[in-house]
């Protein structure tokens, strides 16, 4: 999440009718004093212009399942509502897919992988380009379209989630005709029919990670997403039809959890990937036991970003404020646990609610919004009942005042101060934009608390000693360090996790590797 | 009147002690000819646990190693076994031809020296450097998962352990196997071996008794942060269901394939990568 678009003028209340003579003794005397000029909050007090972005995202009334190259209706002849978090307002209605739908898209992609595996890179790697392109052709349609689904700032889909779903279909489009550098000493071949089931938080972005190198590689696709966004990977699914790409090499079925666990647990899937929380994915992997199915698991966390008392403040607030706000917090690898040195804490504390009171909540669509709607009511319940189990076991809250929608699943920006290890705002995944603040002393408390969780999926740390990040990089059990930024992503950079946040990478050489078998 | 030999007390090798079960259970084992030759321990779930104790004790120093230094251990350790050579192939032989044990020493020896060149080269190998579309240096490191639990073959006494207990610690993992319970004794030899081969105590552990008894234990210790076993499909089920609970990597080997332990496929790159984290740190780069 960039900075805040601009600073607005300073409005009259703040104003001091002070002589230019006066203000600059009030510098000399601020300057003598050692302290820094107070910072402005506006809050309310600035009204922006609604900036709805008003590109259309171009919406069918009814999405049917994609099914060996064509939309086709489930076997069930059900249908069930995506809502519009922002609104309540219903988008369309999604084909509700079932085993007879998971077994035909297994025959389709099973059948798309005896010429899809077996093609020239080379022209496997033209499909992915092709995808890519059309995507960007159609950028901020589908960037629309996935705020309207998920409820994220339009900010948010229009500078990240489609350019980077785009950048992952390109990066990987590059690798399939140059597989033999992937694994050096044996040969990379493709698995076969890959089964895969991606979260709500990325629609758009979890469908690229999982396909692209799935595809890149050889393999076929059946993959679901999650409920309560189908709708741009339907999308998405149209631009594989314009793209030529052959019938069956991807398979989209849409459905409610249990055909998740379908499309898991189906004999023909050679692999499974699964992105999701660590309770369902301990549900997948019990389900597929003994199948000698390869996995990859990327799931929850609980990541630790430290700040140390040297490091550059303002910058780490802004890092803190994306760590855990971006994407409404909904993010596995949030930074939902602010560990910051004790000499600096009560400093960072309150430059933290200084922006957060400047953080705008609301109408996604507009482009000035920088925290939108929770994806779903039960998903705003739930966070609820993490921001009711922190007041009660004693840790202080804090929320800065705004004005909220009236319609939509909206929560304002969410600080827990005095939270102890043991509290369970500590401990468990809250997925909603609540940070968790604790203090440290040493170094090596901020590792021990750092790493005292059953995750281990990223970590941030913010100093200006470069000796100490690359110590601290060291200790962390984590799979993603960051170290004076939070929150980056790149199709090269391999993503995933330690521990009980899941095994497997995305991304990069590495994660391109867990769709192979060496042979 | 020919003089009586002393014969060894077979024991098993833990966080650097030689011990028995803490249940006092032994089962025996014959020689060739199908004479008493000793009493093995049969270790116990306790004996899992306190193993499973020494190898985190260990982990955080083997880890922390050179992988330089790593790689000279373990060319060490080939270097006992060569040294003792004879008297591990008797060992093996207790079951089989002398011819066979010998080779199946030779192999293992060749093993260890494959892995000890790996300790510093794997990570040239695995990792990267990658090219971010922004201003960052973004690197991939490798590390170790942590505890790694062997289940050995019951075939290959030897070269099955050691085939996948090499690539475990070359990548910083500290072990705790389970010998081959039919025929446990080299793997008791073998401990003696890494006792004497500058192997910090911990880093490898070695337990000896009955699979249907350890088993289940090694699949739900929360400790254990990875399974590598060769395993029948019931036995590759259990492991799996049981390593769900803490997401715990497997890595199985099929029994019912018969494995080449003697073939050089046996031994890979991949099998180090196999218990390894990628880690990769992002930092801006700027004035």
């Amino acid at each position: 999440m960039p900075a805040h678009a601009t600073m607005p003028p300073i409005p009259p209340e703040k104003r001091k009718p002070a002589s230019r003579n006066g203000r600059a003794k009030g510098r000399a005397l601020e300057k003598a004093r050692g302290r820094t000029a107070p910072e402005l909050i506006f809050g309310d007090l600035w009204e922006f212009d609604p900036a709805p972005e008003s590109a259309d995202p171009k919406l069918k009334a009814r999405y049917d399942l994609f099914i060996n190259g064509e939309f086709t209706v489930p076997k069930s002849g059900k249908y069930f509502e995506s809502i519009n978090p922002a609104n309540e307002r219903k988008l369309a209605e999604i084909a509700s897919g079932s085993g007879p739908d998971v077994d035909r898209a297994y025959v389709a992609a099973e059948r798309a992988f005896a010429t899809w595996g077996r093609m020239p890179g080379r022209e496997r790697g033209k499909y992915l380009y092709r995808v890519a392109r059309l995507l960007q052709d159609r950028a901020r349609e589908f960037a629309v379209a996935e705020t309207m689904d998920n409820g994220k700032p339009i900010r948010e889909t229009r500078d990240f989630d489609v350019p980077m779903c785009a950048a992952h279909f390109f990066y990987h489009a590059g690798w399939a005709d140059k597989l033999e550098y992937v694994a050096p000493g044996r040969r990379a071949a493709p698995l076969g029919v890959v089964g895969q089931v991606i979260p709500w938080n990325f629609p758009l972005l979890m469908l690229a990670w999982k396909l692209a190198p799935a595809l890149a590689m050889g393999n076929c696709a059946v993959l679901k997403p999650a409920s309560n966004t189908c709708i741009t990977a339907l999308k998405l699914a149209e631009i594989f039809q314009d793209a030529g790409l052959p019938p069956g090499v991807v398979n989209i079925v849409t459905g409610p959890g249990s055909t998740g666990g379908l499309i898991m647990a189906h004999p023909t899937a050679a692999k499974i990937a699964f992105t999701g929380s660590t309770e369902v994915g301990k549900v997948i992997m019990r389900s597929v036991a003994g199948s000698d199915k390869k996995m990859t698991m990327e799931l929850g966390g609980k990541a630790a970003n430290i700040v140390f008392d040297d490091a550059p403040l303002d910058q780490a607030v802004e890092g803190i404020v994306n760590g855990i706000f971006f994407n409404q917090g909904q993010v596995c690898c949030a930074g939902s646990r602010l560990l910051v040195h004790e000499p600096v804490a009560g400093q960072v504390v309150s430059k933290l609610r200084n922006r957060l009171r400047v953080l705008r909540v609301g109408d996604p669509l507009d482009k000035n919004t920088d925290v939108g709607a929770i994806v779903s009511r039960a998903q705003l319940d739930t966070i609820r009942e993490y921001l009711g189990i922190g007041v009660r076991e004693g840790a202080e809250m804090w929320q800065p005042p705004c004005r909220l929608p009236s319609k939509g699943y909206f929560l304002p920006p969410t600080l827990f101060t005095g939270v102890t290890q043991s509290h369970r705002i500590a401990q468990e995944e809250i997925f909603g934009p609540v940070l968790s603040i604790l203090t440290f002393r040493t170094v090596e408390e901020a590792i021990e608390k750092a790493n005292n969780t059953a995750y281990g999926l990223s970590a941030g740390v913010w100093t200006d000693k470069g000796s100490r990040i690359l110590k601290m990089a060291a200790e962390l059990k984590a799979g993603v360090v960051w170290a004076n930024t939070f929150n980056k992503f790149d199709p090269a950079s391999p993503f995933g996790g330690y521990k009980e946040s899941g095994f497997g990478r995305e991304g990069g050489r590495q994660g391109l590797l867990d769709y192979a078998k060496l042979v | 009147m020919t003089r009586l030999p002393i014969t060894k007390t077979p024991k098993v090798y833990v966080g650097g002690a030689f011990i028995r079960s803490e249940s006092a259970r032994t089962f025996p084992i014959a020689n060739a000819s199908g004479e008493f030759f000793g009493n093995i321990p049969q270790c116990s779930r306790k004996d899992l646990r306190n193993a499973v104790e020494a190898a985190a004790k260990a982990g955080p120093g083997w880890a922390r190693r050179t992988p330089y230094n790593r790689g000279q251990i373990l060319y060490r350790l080939g270097e006992m076994l060569e040294a003792r050579a004879s008297e591990m192939a008797d060992a093996i032989a207790l079951d089989g031809s002398r011819a066979a044990a010998a080779r199946e020493v030779a192999a293992a020896v060749d093993r260890l020296i494959y892995y000890a060149g790996w300790a510093d080269k794997c990570e040239q190998v695995l990792g990267s450097v990658n090219p971010v579309s922004a201003p960052y240096f973004n690197f991939t490191v490798v590390e170790p998962m942590g505890i790694v639990g062997v289940i050995a073959p019951p075939d290959a006494p030897l070269l099955g352990l050691v085939s996948l207990v090499a690539p475990a610690i070359t990548g910083g993992n500290t072990v705790v196997a389970l010998a081959s319970e039919c025929r446990p004794y080299p793997a008791i030899l073998l401990g003696e071996m890494l006792a004497t081969s500058d192997l910090p105590g911990g880093v490898v552990n070695i337990l000896t008794g009955f699979r249907k008894e350890l088993m289940p234990i090694f699949a739900t210790h929360a400790h254990v942060r990875a399974i590598s076993a060769v395993a029948n499909a019931e036995e590759r089920k259990a492991l799996a269901l049981g390593a769900a609970e803490s997401v715990k990597r497997t890595h199985f080997t099929k029994a019912e394939e018969g494995p080449d332990w003697f073939s050089d496929s046996a031994q890979s790159l991949y099998a180090i990568r196999d218990f390894l984290e990628f880690k990769t740190t992002w930092h801006p780069i700027g004035a």
